[in-house]
């Protein structure tokens, strides 16, 4: 079934065209692996589709229902959640009263927001710094953090922009098993990464984003061969 | 891993410092039993200053502490409840115990006329606007002729102390637990709502408005929300100081020195904490009556120079509030590194 249907969507920012033309569509349950150049409006895609810029010309359905148009907080409400690439924790506040924000979406009563956040917490293997601040943690707990709190929503689509940016190396394999064990819960993934070697072990397509236009959609073996992608973005090492 | 997350499940929902809570409740014991020894006018009156400025502190915390948005202009509030009893009193004899909730109900009011479009602001313009939204209040009843103008409403004198009309002529003890009430009530109120789902979007509207709205909160909707509670607050301090004084006038009641002492006061007390403007107004209304006493008839100002050196000094030395004093294992929950 498709959860995400994105039809012809447009966003300029003076004479920048940031987004151009884009459509793509998501079945439920898959990754799909969004790469670019910097600047290719990847973020802004994001942006467009969770109602944080309004875009310009375009359609945006989940499961079949328009939410172009639609504020942040309705588009959360429905069930697409989302992380931020400059990383957004409540900093003043716990990891656990991060999450348990996100829970009370689901959970009116305290104590069931809190023990369900906390399983969120357990299942991002942070439970241990539960009662940390935010601005305690290190980026990549942050990461985890930014996760936890989207996952609390209990969303149907997650958005994930660039959860292994900024980590080091010995960081990210942890990141990445966390992603692939995030999609076995049923939950559709859409991420922007910039490492292609994870894009293509986690992604079931890929979509391919050059100067705000798609210039590539598909598996990840296609894209991989994809002479327009090459081009502008893996380059012939990569590609090989 | 599975036992570790019972183990959290099973942990207590708050740090109860139960160190805190006998300190809390002998405290209020000791409140309520000073009248009882034989405390006079002057240290009454001081006492129902503290309990006044640390429930209009608590309001402002409420709006600037817990949801972030720094309003210059919420003495308009207080003015607002001062004259609503006044005038209701005075006109239809209504009893302040009645008028005082339809004071908080037109602040309520105009607290979201106001926060619609204000709140669309966002940091130093919010802050410009609800200044100048708090002067025009003063200026326009200094204009209404309905309530005086600019001499504002004498409150009708009762000929003796009276429960119903909450004037008290003979002493000031009646009005000392009438003010530590509405200040007790009001501090249980803010705990719990720093407590409940409504505190914590509160405060993630505060620490980061664009996240909050990835977690299903609509932040406009919330920031009114804490406006309309912090006006609610604040009015029945305006209600309770004009049956205290029996003078309303917009001057007075409308100074812009309310909607700053009030922001000095929690901000030097503790912001976002619930305990910090009771700290703030303990420590900062007695310095500032004192200095007033003891240096205001140098007539250079000698009083509020001093006055303004304690500040300085509060800010170079604390800027996270007096409340930093505190050890911070008594006011958070425990860490398990």
């Amino acid at each position: 079934m498709k959860i995400l249907s994105v039809e012809n969507l447009s966003r300029s920012f003076g004479g920048i065209k940031a987004n151009d033309n884009i459509s793509f569509e998501l079945d439920e349950g898959n990754i799909l692996g969004i790469i670019g150049p910097n600047g290719a409006g990847k973020s802004t895609l994001f942006d467009l589709i969770t109602g944080y810029t309004k875009a310009d010309t375009g359609k945006v359905k989940f499961f079949e229902k328009n939410i172009f148009g639609l504020s942040p907080d309705k588009i959360s409400n429905l069930g697409v959640g989302r992380t931020f690439q400059k990383l957004k924790p409540f900093a003043d506040q716990t990891l656990l009263e991060n999450v348990m924000i996100g829970a009370f979406v689901k959970e009116k009563n305290i104590k069931k927001a809190r023990d369900r956040a906390l399983e969120i917490i357990d299942f991002v293997d942070l439970l241990e710094k539960r009662h940390h601040f935010a601005k305690e943690l290190s980026t990549g707990q942050r990461k985890r953090l930014e996760m936890a709190r989207a996952m609390a929503i209990e969303p149907k689509l997650l958005l994930m922009d660039e959860v292994t940016g900024g980590v080091d190396q010995k960081t990210i394999p942890g990141l990445v098993d966390l992603i692939k064990k995030l999609k076995k819960t049923g939950v559709t993934i859409i991420t922007i990464e910039h490492n292609i070697n994870i894009i293509m072990e986690i992604s079931d397509n890929v979509l391919a984003l050059d100067q705000g236009k798609s210039i590539a959609f598909g598996s990840p073996r296609e894209i991989q061969k994809n002479k327009q992608v090459i081009d502008s973005y893996l380059g012939t090492f990569d590609a090989a | 891993m599975e036992s570790k997350l019972i183990t959290a499940k099973s942990e207590p929902l708050w740090n109860t410092n139960n160190k805190v809570i006998s300190i809390v409740f002998g405290l209020v014991i000791l409140l309520f039993a000073l009248p009882l020894f034989g405390l006079n006018s002057f240290y009454l009156h001081l006492f129902i200053m503290i309990f006044m400025h640390a429930v209009m502190a608590q309001s402002w915390n409420v709006i600037a502490g817990f949801s972030g948005q720094i309003s210059l202009g919420h003495g308009a509030f207080f003015g607002i409840g001062a004259y609503a009893t006044s005038f209701l009193y005075m006109q239809y004899g209504i009893t302040p115990w009645i008028s005082i909730f339809f004071g908080m109900f037109i602040s309520a009011i105009f607290a979201v006329l106001i926060g619609i479009p204000m709140l669309r602001l966002s940091g130093h313009y919010f802050a410009i606007a609800t200044l100048l939204i708090g002067i025009s209040f003063q200026v326009v009843f200094q204009r209404w002729d309905l309530v005086g103008a600019a001499s504002g409403l004498w409150v009708t004198m009762t000929p003796e102390d009276s429960w119903i009309a909450l004037q008290f002529h003979s002493s000031k003890i009646p009005y000392y637990y009438v003010f530590l009430i509405f200040f007790l009530i009001t501090f249980f109120a803010v705990w719990l709502l720093s407590r409940s789902k409504l505190g914590y979007r509160l405060r993630a509207v505060r620490d980061d408005p664009q996240a909050a709205l990835s977690l299903c909160i609509n932040v406009s909707n919330y920031k009114i929300i804490a406006y309309v509670i912090s006006a609610m607050i604040m009015a029945p301090m305006g209600s309770l100081f004009a049956q205290y004084i029996l003078i309303v006038d917009p001057d007075r009641v409308f100074n812009i020195e309310i909607s700053i002492i009030v922001l000095l006061i929690t901000v030097l007390g503790g912001i976002g904490n619930v305990w910090g403007p009771i700290i703030g107004a303990s420590i900062l209304i007695p310095i500032s009556e004192y200095s007033r006493i003891y240096l205001g008839g140098t007539g250079g100002a000698v009083d509020l120079i001093f006055y303004g050196l304690i500040l300085m000094i509060i800010c170079i030395f604390r800027p996270n509030g007096l409340i930093s004093f505190i050890p911070k294992d008594i006011l958070e929950r425990k860490k398990q590194r």
